[in-house]
């Protein structure tokens, strides 16, 4: 049945679509607002996907990362630190081991100082950035092992900071699924409000047509094609229009890297185009439920 | 073709209809007659599945009522062409394309443009109206409008509901005639109402049998027409 229904829809039945006289603004709401929730619902995807794709860099690859802070006095800080990438270089799991240089440590504190401060008259802690390899390294004995030789070095594994963010990005991929949910749920609404403001607005057309011979399946045709083309072509448009929007997002730069990476990614950009025939099914079966409820109840 | 038997039929409160037992036959001609509310709308609506009985058995072309589903419902309909006394149209169709409707709804609307129409068009005298819309058509119009939509299936059995009830004498004359004509074409007809003087100038054209509802029962009317 749901075969004849989708080709007969393909087909389409120019007659069948004339005994429904036509509805002029009515249709342009239905248009307007499959046209505004496809354009929410790429927002809600974008959010969902760039969530996502956060949590899982968050999750997986400053996993493999760990820094050491090098905390001494100006004079025996360089000793404490090639004593701690001596300890690295032995250290199982770890894939590579550097002390990053003074114009390094300068450029990470700019932000805050300024790039005119002169970083060697402060007693700012040396950093050594750690990459793990596959294995990954032993936090706990790295520690014992630099308490007993390195007095003057913490180890910072980003842990403690990486959670709640990782949790965060989880919670947002969720609200942003809910909220294509709750869409597509409104949607559905919508146009079974329209769909049964259509049929009672055309009840005497119907009993005309059960009269004359028509079939529930001829009559409900002529509704469902009507509104699922229209949520097919207004979410269409909202859909370009929301895409175009978020093509034109400022463009993402090192520094607010994390926060405005709203968008898509490769094959991520192909799961708006979804949106159309999400909206064409979801029309499809509000107006045919809602048919097939009116017109159980005439003769 | 339809077939009443002990039938009855209630709106709730009490019986409209009961026992009621009748048959048209195959090329028969029947009128329906009774005072206003006696229920003659009802029991054309019971010949046509738009209601359903409340006891006994109303059987459409062999086929009890009650057994069909409403596709079966639709395609008695194409078998019975019926003309309301108010009768509705699609008023932003033509009256042309009104007419062939039923072809259109049934899968044959190609036919439409076909001669079949034009004739019939013509037979009711419609011609010249073919593109007008529904609301611009007088009420003898409209009634013949319906009945050549009633019979563009070239239906088995044609039910009339007062099709004479809003046009003047002369028109429901020429109504009449082709009711008549349609009946010796070999259709089955019924036709409800209360104008017994056109149940008289008829009788002398067809040979006719007069149903007349009366006390809920439906008796068969003796010479006193």
């Amino acid at each position: 049945m749901l075969k004849t229904a989708l080709s007969a829809l393909w087909k389409g039945d120019r007659q069948a679509d004339r005994v429904v006289p036509p509805s002029g603004f009515t249709a342009q709401l239905t248009l307007f607002v499959a046209a505004t929730m496809a354009f929410l619902a790429v927002f809600a995807l974008a959010l969902s996907l760039a969530s996502g794709r956060l949590a899982t860099i968050w999750g997986q690859e400053l996993a493999r990362t760990a820094t050491i802070r090098v905390v001494a006095p100006v004079d025996q800080r360089a000793a404490q630190t090639a004593a701690a990438l001596r300890i690295l270089e032995t250290t199982k799991g770890v894939a590579s081991a550097r002390a990053l240089t003074d114009s390094e440590q300068q450029s990470l504190l700019a932000p805050w100082f300024g790039p005119e401060l002169a970083i060697d008259a402060l007693p700012v802690p040396r950093l050594i950035e750690i990459i793990e390899d596959k294995t990954g390294m032993d936090p706990e004995g790295l520690r014992l092992r630099l308490a007993a030789e390195v007095p003057g070095a913490v180890l910072d594994n980003h842990n403690r900071w990486r959670a709640p963010l990782v949790k965060a990005a989880s919670r947002l991929k969720l609200l942003g699924w809910i909220s294509t949910l709750l869409i597509t749920a409104t949607m559905a609404a919508m146009v079974t409000l329209a769909a049964n403001a259509a049929l009672s607005a055309n009840a005497q057309v119907i009993a005309v047509l059960r009269l004359v011979g028509a079939t529930d399946g001829y009559i409900a045709q002529a509704f469902i094609r009507r509104f699922t083309l229209r949520a097919l072509t207004g979410s269409a448009a909202g859909m370009v229009l929301g895409m175009l929007a978020i093509l034109l997002l400022p463009s993402t730069d090192d520094a607010g890297g994390f926060l405005t990476g709203l968008g898509f990614q490769g094959w991520h950009w192909l799961v708006p185009l979804l949106i159309p025939f999400l909206a064409g099914a979801v029309a499809f079966a509000a107006t045919g439920a809602a048919a097939r409820r009116t017109l159980k109840e005439l003769a | 073709m339809i077939e009443f038997e002990n039938v009855a039929y209630s709106y709730g409160g009490g019986e409209l209809l009961s026992d009621i037992s009748v048959k048209l036959a195959p090329g028969s001609f029947h009128f329906l007659t009774g005072p206003s509310g006696a229920g003659k709308t009802t029991l054309m609506k019971l010949c046509y599945g738009a209601l359903l009985p409340t006891a006994g058995h109303v059987t459409l072309f062999g086929n009890d009522v009650r057994s069909l589903d409403r596709d079966d419902i639709a395609m008695v309909r194409r078998r019975v062409g019926v003309v309301h006394q108010d009768c509705q149209f699609l008023n932003h169709l033509s009256v042309a394309e009104n007419i062939g409707l039923p072809l259109t709804v049934s899968g044959r609307h190609a036919e439409t443009g076909g001669d079949d129409l034009l004739e019939l068009l013509s037979w009711v005298g419609l011609s010249n109206r073919a593109d007008a819309l529904p609301p611009e058509l007088s009420g003898g119009e409209r009634q013949r409008a319906a009945l050549a939509r009633a019979v563009i299936m070239s239906p088995d059995v044609v039910l009339a509901d007062e099709p004479t009830g809003n046009v003047d004498w002369e028109m429901s004359q020429r109504l009449l005639k082709l009711l008549v004509e349609l009946n010796r074409m070999g259709k089955t007809v019924l036709i409800a109402t209360h104008d017994l003087g056109l149940i008289r100038a008829t009788k002398a054209q067809v040979q006719a049998r007069v149903l007349r509802i009366a006390n809920r029962r439906i008796q068969l009317a003796g010479a006193d027409l």
